[in-house]
């Protein structure tokens, strides 16, 4: 785990990818709550196997921002496309086989607790069995646990176990549908530097194995650092600035500086 | 606000509406009432269309019993106890004593029992249901379950209702059976009635015009628990406080309508059956 600071480890050593057409394809969104402009035209794409990361101070609209990419929360204005289809424009049955195509991992983990770790993992295969692999269903849930490390917590309940330790099961409950995109809320939020870098090893080795492309919402520079092929700083609700990590702390503007101080 | 109605998507305003100036307290009252009419209106909309989740339904089912079956056999068995109790002497007073069976069946088959039942049913499952439902909202547990493709209403919502309206009527002919059981000891130790006298006048003096309307009015009652207590625990917000609200409001709401149901059931019965 101490790979972190390895530059060969990281991702943000690879040239920033951003071939093919893009998996989210998102301009001019608006999104208020009552007097509340949140979100005040925000654009941004995201390509196949790249890890964006979203940096925005707290209550900046970061939560909101990806809500609207899953149909959580729709935006009043704006044009939301996910692997080519309008999120606008779908009905509740196509919205819900797009949703399976994209993962979330929420801020607070939101593991369903009157289950286990296993019927947590059951609940979305058997929901959409048409994603159950020849290898059968048990297996997959060993498997996707055994890749989060915790394939011992089969049997538990969410209350037994750490706050780490949930984030990870949560983790493996969005892969084991195999997402195409991966949408991480502050994955690393109120987790100790060690178990947070775990986290980010985890997330980069899925990302390497999957090829999947991930937005990772982040206050943690260190995380942004070592993830992140390109970075999007969000202020006052549209996306300020943009460039990979390095590219960010050089510019000059107060704005941008105030994340890097 | 739009989530109750099951799809994000429907937004509307009333501004400008003569609503608007009716007294604050007023408005909220009926914008309530227009809500859970709404969240009852979904349930309809949602019951008859496939997927169907009958694993979760029994499960349901299972919970609603399991959870309330002890506290309504033992609120219903003292009740019967003590009604015996507190009627007997004035019933000996005017030489009518032996009309305790059938006076005592009636009142618990058409009234104790369905009203009993569910106002325990209320406090245990009404606000069991608030609690739940709000801290999966508030825990982002029910958005989970949405972005993984699964309607949460149809899960959460549906089965829970479900299952309280078919359970309660079940728990209230138990109930009723207990209670009877507990009358009749009363009347065993006080009055040397045999099982099979007391059993046989309590049948006699009930006809099929007093299990029906108590029955159907179970049903609803059943209905208007889980109704309300999904409504205020899937609707919840403001953080961990909004749960305790909505497990409390959900049982204050859930009594009122448990009495008003009662209420219009006596009224229509008496209109069918001519009581
Ligand atoms: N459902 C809602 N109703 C009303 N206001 C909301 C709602 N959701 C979010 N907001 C408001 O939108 C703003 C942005 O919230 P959001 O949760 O996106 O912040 P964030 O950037 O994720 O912050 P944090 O880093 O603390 O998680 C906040 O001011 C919040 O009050
Ligand atoms: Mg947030």
């Amino acid at each position: 785990m101490n790979t972190l600071n390895d530059p060969v480890a990281t991702a943000s050593s690879a040239p920033p990818v951003a071939v093919g057409a893009p998996l989210i394809h998102i301009r001019g969104v608006h999104k208020s709550f009552g007097d509340n402009h949140v979100l005040k035209g925000f654009d941004m794409d995201l390509f196949p196997q790249e890890n964006l990361v979203i940096i925005g101070k707290s209550g900046s609209g970061k939560s909101v921002l990806i809500k609207c990419l899953v149909g959580l929360e729709y935006p009043d204005e704006g044009v939301v496309e996910i692997l080519g289809k309008n999120l606008l424009k779908l009905s509740q049955i196509e919205l819900d086989e797009l949703r399976t195509e994209v993962g979330f991992l929420f801020q607070g983990s939101a593991l369903y607790d009157s289950m286990t770790v296993r019927e947590n993992l059951q609940f979305p295969l058997r929901r959409h069995p048409n994603r159950i692999l020849p290898e059968g269903e048990e297996t997959m849930i060993l498997r996707t646990l055994e890749s989060v490390g915790l394939a011992h917590t089969v049997n538990m309940k969410p209350s037994e176990l750490s706050g780490g330790m949930k984030r990870r099961i949560a983790l493996a409950r969005t892969l084991i549908l195999q997402p195409k995109i991966i949408l991480y809320d502050e994955p690393t939020s109120g987790l100790d530097p060690i178990t947070a870098k775990e986290i980010i090893q985890l997330i980069l080795r899925i990302q390497a194995e999957q090829q999947t492309a991930s937005i990772i919402i982040t206050h943690d520079l260190d995380c942004a650092r070592v993830i992140a092929n390109r970075v999007i700083i969000l202020v006052e609700g549209i996306n300020y600035a943009e460039g990979t990590y390095q590219q960010l702390t050089s510019n000059r503007d107060p704005k941008v500086q105030a994340f890097f101080k | 606000m739009a989530r109750i109605f099951g799809c994000t998507k429907t937004t509307f305003t009333l501004a400008n509406h003569p609503y608007t100036y009716l007294p604050p307290g007023l408005r909220n009252f009926l914008t309530e009432v227009g809500h859970i009419a709404a969240f009852a209106g979904n349930f309809f909309r949602h019951v008859f269309y496939p997927p169907f989740e009958f694993r979760e339904l029994l499960h349901q089912c299972y919970e609603v019993g399991n959870r309330s079956f002890v506290l309504v056999s033992l609120t219903g068995f003292i009740m019967g106890l003590v009604l015996s109790l507190q009627i007997r002497p004035t019933m000996i007073e005017f030489g009518a004593v032996s009309y305790m069976p059938s006076m005592i069946g009636i009142a618990i088959v058409r009234e104790i029992g369905p009203v009993l039942t569910a106002l325990i049913c209320a406090g245990k499952i009404g606000s069991g249901m608030g609690a739940e439902l709000g801290s999966m909202r508030v825990t982002e547990q029910i958005d989970a379950m949405e972005v993984s493709g699964t309607n949460p209403f149809k899960f959460l919502v549906v089965t829970r209702i479900l299952a309280t309206t078919l359970m309660l009527p079940l728990l209230v002919l138990m109930s009723d059976t207990i209670s009877l059981a507990g009358s009749f000891l009363v009347e065993h130790f006080k009055g040397e009635v045999s099982f099979t006298l007391y059993f046989t006048e309590v049948f006699n003096s009930l006809a099929f015009s007093d299990l029906v309307p108590a029955t159907t009015k179970s049903f609803f009652f059943g209905f208007v628990i889980a109704l309300v207590g999904c409504y205020k625990g899937y609707t919840s917000d403001q953080g961990t406080a909004g749960v305790g609200r909505a497990a409390n409001t959900a049982v204050v709401i859930a009594s009122i309508l448990v009495f008003l149901v009662d209420f219009w059931a006596v009224l229509v019965a008496d209109i069918f059956y001519d009581l």
